[in-house]
């Protein structure tokens, strides 16, 4: 049993917060300096060079690269081995708080959803906890602007639409998207599970590193093909028109149900941020 | 094309504009985003006279983060506008002729634009940090207890912008990508 206490829990989310504002991690970096590189449409072109000269002004400057530095959503894998000496969710919470306070972040979040009332201190996070083998913990935070998750959607699909209709569904969505969700944009795909789940699968495809490929060769397949799908929109970034309209798009999956076909798409921005800490 | 304007703008300076134009903007912008737009189109039914001069006035939909000490802003850039669509035209019929955001707009909006000589620019979403520098001046105008959302005026240098829809209705955000998807099967890319 290895025992962590709830303020170095705290300490580690507000450092994780100020981090993940500020700089990007490599795989999306990369992704937008290839997306500059290749794009032959000036306005795109343009637009991107913008994009990227931001994301060093935002290093060199330690500002936010983008004002809508997010909801909080933090994901925790606690090693079953684990004592976590005090409140864990609390401890979460004060350290958005402290994040948010000390990195001169935006405070986005209102206390209730139909009455408003920004909440002063960007809290309550959004906390998703699973529980794993070991004696470690792993936090990672995903500040989520809302210009991109306000164009996501689900859809519980009828099995007869197969393939294709899980496709359409995706391409739709991001064409329906259009300029709203600052593209070049990340797509999270979660399909199957429960209504819940897969929206929780699409979530977190967005962890998963825009150059990276599903282990299935099935979905890897239908994630090049989607990908190829989406950029032939020529929404372009910022929806100006243009060769990169998605970075990349990421497909999860669970078992489900005989009678249901679930898939969620979560959309993200070019400012798609996650930064990852091991207790 | 490009041009180098300075606010307040005028409607013979906004028919110059072209959709896809490029543009430097200086002078005095105002930010408000959700809330103050519902403030002040509140203000407006209840017949009140309004807490700023919207005359020939730009609106930029943004919510910056805290200054730090010793700077003017944080980072600012724009938020999606198609959330103030159900004000924008109101405040165009009080006097607004320049709007700053991000992303698509509603048919009504597009109306009121070419019925009061307006323009609707973009400033490119998501890059905060390069439109903070472009700001030399904050000061809040109203609305202090909304924090971000509070209305600010902002004077600004050199603010880059595209011209989205332009005073007789063109769009970017439909003609762009049609425009770009021609000229790839004209030549199979040929760009």
């Amino acid at each position: 049993m290895r025992t962590i206490s709830a303020h170095e829990i705290t300490d580690a989310v507000a450092r994780l917060c100020i981090e993940a504002n500020r700089t990007l991690s490599p795989d999306m970096t990369n992704a937008l300096a290839n997306a500059k590189a290749s794009e032959p449409w000036p306005v795109a072109k343009a637009a991107l060079d913008t994009i990227c000269e931001n994301l060093t002004v935002a290093e060199q400057t330690g500002l936010p690269i983008c004002q809508d530095t997010g909801m909080a959503v933090v994901f925790a894998d606690i090693g079953q081995e684990v004592f976590i000496d005090g409140n864990f969710e609390q401890a979460v919470h004060d350290g958005v708080a402290k994040g948010y306070t000390e990195g001169f972040l935006r405070k986005s979040v209102v206390a209730d959803p139909i009455r408003r009332g920004n909440t002063g201190d960007n809290t309550p996070a959004v906390i998703h906890t699973r529980l794993v083998p070991g004696d470690r913990l792993r936090l990672t935070v995903a500040p989520k602007g809302f210009g991109s998750e306000n164009m996501s959607r689900i859809a519980m699909l009828k099995p007869a639409q197969g393939k294709e209709g899980v496709m359409d569904f995706i391409v739709e969505t991001v064409r329906l998207a259009g300029p709203n969700p600052c593209p070049p944009i990340v797509v999270g795909v979660g399909i199957g599970g429960t209504f819940e789940l897969c929206a929780m699968l699409a979530k977190r495809a967005l962890l998963r590193g825009v150059d990276t490929r599903h282990p299935d060769p099935y979905y890897a397949e239908m994630e090049q093909t989607l990908l190829a799908r989406i950029n032939a929109l020529g929404i372009g970034a910022q929806g100006f028109g243009g060769k990169t309209t998605a970075l990349g798009l990421q497909i999860e999956t669970y078992p489900t149900h005989i009678a249901g076909m679930p898939v969620a798409v979560n959309i993200s921005c070019h400012v798609t941020r996650h930064k990852e800490a091991v207790l | 094309m490009q041009h180098r304007l300075t606010t307040p703008l005028t409607s013979e300076q906004t028919k110059q504009l072209k959709s896809g134009d490029t543009v430097l903007l200086s002078g005095v912008i105002y930010t408000a985003r959700d809330a103050a737009h519902k403030r002040l189109c509140e203000a407006l039914e209840r017949g009140e006279s309004l807490p700023l001069n919207l005359q020939n006035a730009v609106i930029y939909y943004a919510g910056p983060t805290p200054a730090r000490p010793g700077e003017v802003i944080g980072s600012c850039g724009p938020t999606t506008s198609g959330r103030m669509d159900a004000y924008a035209p109101t405040l165009m019929h009080q006097g607004v002729i320049g709007m700053i955001g991000k992303g698509a707009r509603n048919a009504e909006v597009v109306k009121a634009i070419k019925a009061c000589g307006a323009v609707y620019f973009a400033a490119i979403g998501g890059a905060g940090a390069v439109m903070a520098s472009c700001v030399k001046e904050a000061e809040v105008v109203c609305y202090d207890d909304l924090g971000s959302e509070a209305v600010r005026r902002l004077v600004v240098e050199n603010m880059p912008l595209t011209v989205i829809i332009d005073s007789e209705g063109r769009n970017l955000y439909t003609d762009g990508p049609a425009q770009y998807l021609a000229a790839c099967t004209e030549e199979e890319t040929g760009l």
